[in-house]
């Protein structure tokens, strides 16, 4: 069985988005939840919606400074899956009588509602994002998601200079954070 | 002081990328305007946002990507038809150990079978063991065979008959009874030939394939019988180291070939005869090996194939016994006696040579169509 070195690796592999880790995580546990969510009402789509939003919110975990895990990853996805599968059949309005309790899991409830807050930000930005418009969306987007220099934009946005693409760019944000703040409350 | 000024003023101040004296000037003006404190905590929190919407776009397209692998490798299965290539590279992956296993098993059956083969096989494997007889069919003998086809109007080979086989036979009796290898009469008749060249008709009077031993005698009124055999046949068993020789026609012509007794069992510890050093060929089967003595106390009858010299002769105490068996089934056979008393015991090897030389038969077998 992997030593608790091994995940510890892994999991700073996920926080860094390191590709080879993800996919040694992803093998590991995928078929456990496929199985799972099939077994439990629901379609292919549906268990690799749940899994990547778990692998997400273990991301998210891994992240922070403070983050220790205290169980297994296996068992702390299966967890995370397991609560999120079961509010979506709720929601859904249908119900899962065969939902086996056999297996072990860790109170995940605190993380969840970490990553649901962060998962509604996240929503804001990405509509935001999306009704901005082109350019400004890829300049941005080249800007933050891809961290391309300013010379770099120019150069693909058919700036003259890097000033320019920089002016491009505060004019793009600041519609940015307009659409961004008409939709976030800071008070939250 | 327009927007976008203030905006770069504040990202290159949250970057901390602002000179000393700008970050006081900067502080100054933040606490002057409210306005502009707000916007700086804003644009933190914004940035903030920003970061984390980054990353998780980030991880999404990298999740999504591995997925798209995984699938495409065959790792993952989403109910639809595997791709040919994942089908094969998951049958690999889920029997690669399987193929394994398999593998080592069939490398180790092949290694035990070869060494089982190898171990059993000398008891049934002819070619270890080679009999001195001449496959004439097979061999095709050499020149004086040849000559002595051409001076076919005098041998008393049948006309239309080929010689089977040949090999080299003994006197047991004065009388005409010739001693020889069974395997040498793969015929049904014989014509013996002396050391003189002269050619006896000969029958077949008793075989025996197990002991490998046959009796031949002559029936020709050519043939005038000998007073007396020099040589006795041996009852008792030979020593070890024991210097023997023999007589024997491995071509048409008798030759002499001298060794020892090297064990008191035959091949693989075969008790009804000996292991003798000797130079032995085709056609020595069925000759007498005699010891210092004159006394016969063998006939030889097959050689170790991949051995050098190894020879092996039937003992003589079989010939007793044999002749005994034949005697029972046979009364013709009455009066044939074995001699029991050598007369060449202190003599020099040549004389011995020259007396048992007599004695000895080149056999020639052949089928009567």
């Amino acid at each position: 069985m992997k030593s608790e070195q091994n995940e510890q690796a892994l999991l700073k592999g996920l926080a860094n988005n390191d590709s080879k880790a993800i996919e040694t995580i992803y093998k590991d546990n995928f078929s456990m939840v496929q199985a799972f969510v099939l077994n439990n009402n629901g379609s292919y789509d549906d268990a690799r919606d749940v899994f990547q939003e778990a692998m997400i919110a273990l991301y998210e975990k891994a992240q922070s400074e403070s983050f220790v895990l205290t169980c297994q990853i296996k068992t702390y996805v299966y967890s995370i899956c397991r609560r999120l599968w079961l509010k979506k059949l709720q929601q859904l309005g249908r119900f899962s009588n065969q939902v086996d309790n056999l297996d072990e899991t860790v109170p995940v409830e605190e993380d969840l509602e970490i990553h649901e807050k962060r998962n509604a930000e996240f929503a804001i930005m990405d509509r935001a994002m999306k009704s901005l418009g082109e350019p400004c969306k890829s300049l941005l987007e080249g800007y933050y998601l891809k961290k391309m220099g300013m010379q770099e934009l120019a150069a693909e946005f058919g700036y003259t200079n890097a000033d320019n693409a920089k002016n491009q760019k505060y004019k793009c944000l600041m519609r940015l954070k307009k659409l961004f703040f008409s939709q976030y409350n800071i008070g939250d | 002081m327009d927007d976008i000024q203030l905006l770069a003023n504040i990202e290159s101040y949250l970057a901390g990328e602002m000179s000393p004296t700008e970050v006081a000037i900067f502080e100054a003006l933040r606490k002057k305007t409210p306005e502009i404190d707000q916007m700086v905590v804003e644009h933190k929190l914004f940035q903030h946002q920003m970061e984390d919407y980054a990353a998780t776009q980030n991880i999404k397209h990298t999740l999504h990507v591995v997925h798209a692998k995984l699938l495409e490798n065959g790792d993952l299965n989403e109910g639809g038809e595997l791709s040919a290539k994942a089908q094969v590279v998951q049958l690999w992956n889920r029997y690669k150990r399987v193929t394994a296993i398999a593998a080592s098993v069939g490398g180790v059956i092949a290694l035990v079978i070869s060494g089982l083969v190898a171990y059993f096989s000398p008891a049934v494997n002819g070619n270890q063991i080679q009999q001195l007889s001449k496959d004439i069919e097979i061999i095709k003998r050499n020149q004086q065979y040849q000559g002595s086809l051409i001076n076919e109007v005098k041998s008393k080979i049948p006309n239309g008959v080929t010689v089977i086989s040949g090999g080299s036979g003994f006197l047991i009796d004065a009388k005409g009874f010739i001693i020889t290898n069974a395997h040498v009469l793969k015929g049904t008749a014989a014509v013996v030939v002396d050391s003189k060249g002269r050619e006896y008709n000969a029958t077949i009077v008793h075989i025996d394939t197990k002991k490998d031993l046959a009796i031949l005698k002559i029936n020709d009124g050519d043939f005038t019988p000998l007073k007396s055999l020099p040589y006795s046949i041996g009852k008792s068993n030979a020593d070890l180291g024991d210097e023997i020789f023999t007589l024997g026609y491995p071509r048409n012509d008798i030759v002499y070939g001298v060794g020892y007794l090297a064990s008191k069992t035959g091949f693989n510890g075969d008790s009804l005869s000996y292991q003798i050093q000797i130079s032995a060929n085709p056609g020595n089967s069925g000759g007498p090996v005699l010891n210092n003595n004159g006394e016969v106390i063998g006939v030889l009858s097959t050689r170790q194939a991949q051995a050098d010299g190894v020879a092996f002769a039937v003992k003589s105490k079989n010939i007793f016994e044999f002749v005994n068996e034949a005697k029972e089934n046979d009364t013709t056979l009455e009066h044939l006696k074995i001699p029991v008393h050598s007369t060449m015991k202190g003599t020099s090897r040549k004389q011995q040579i020259s007396k048992v030389a007599d004695c000895v038969y080149n056999v020639k077998a052949f089928s009567k169509k």
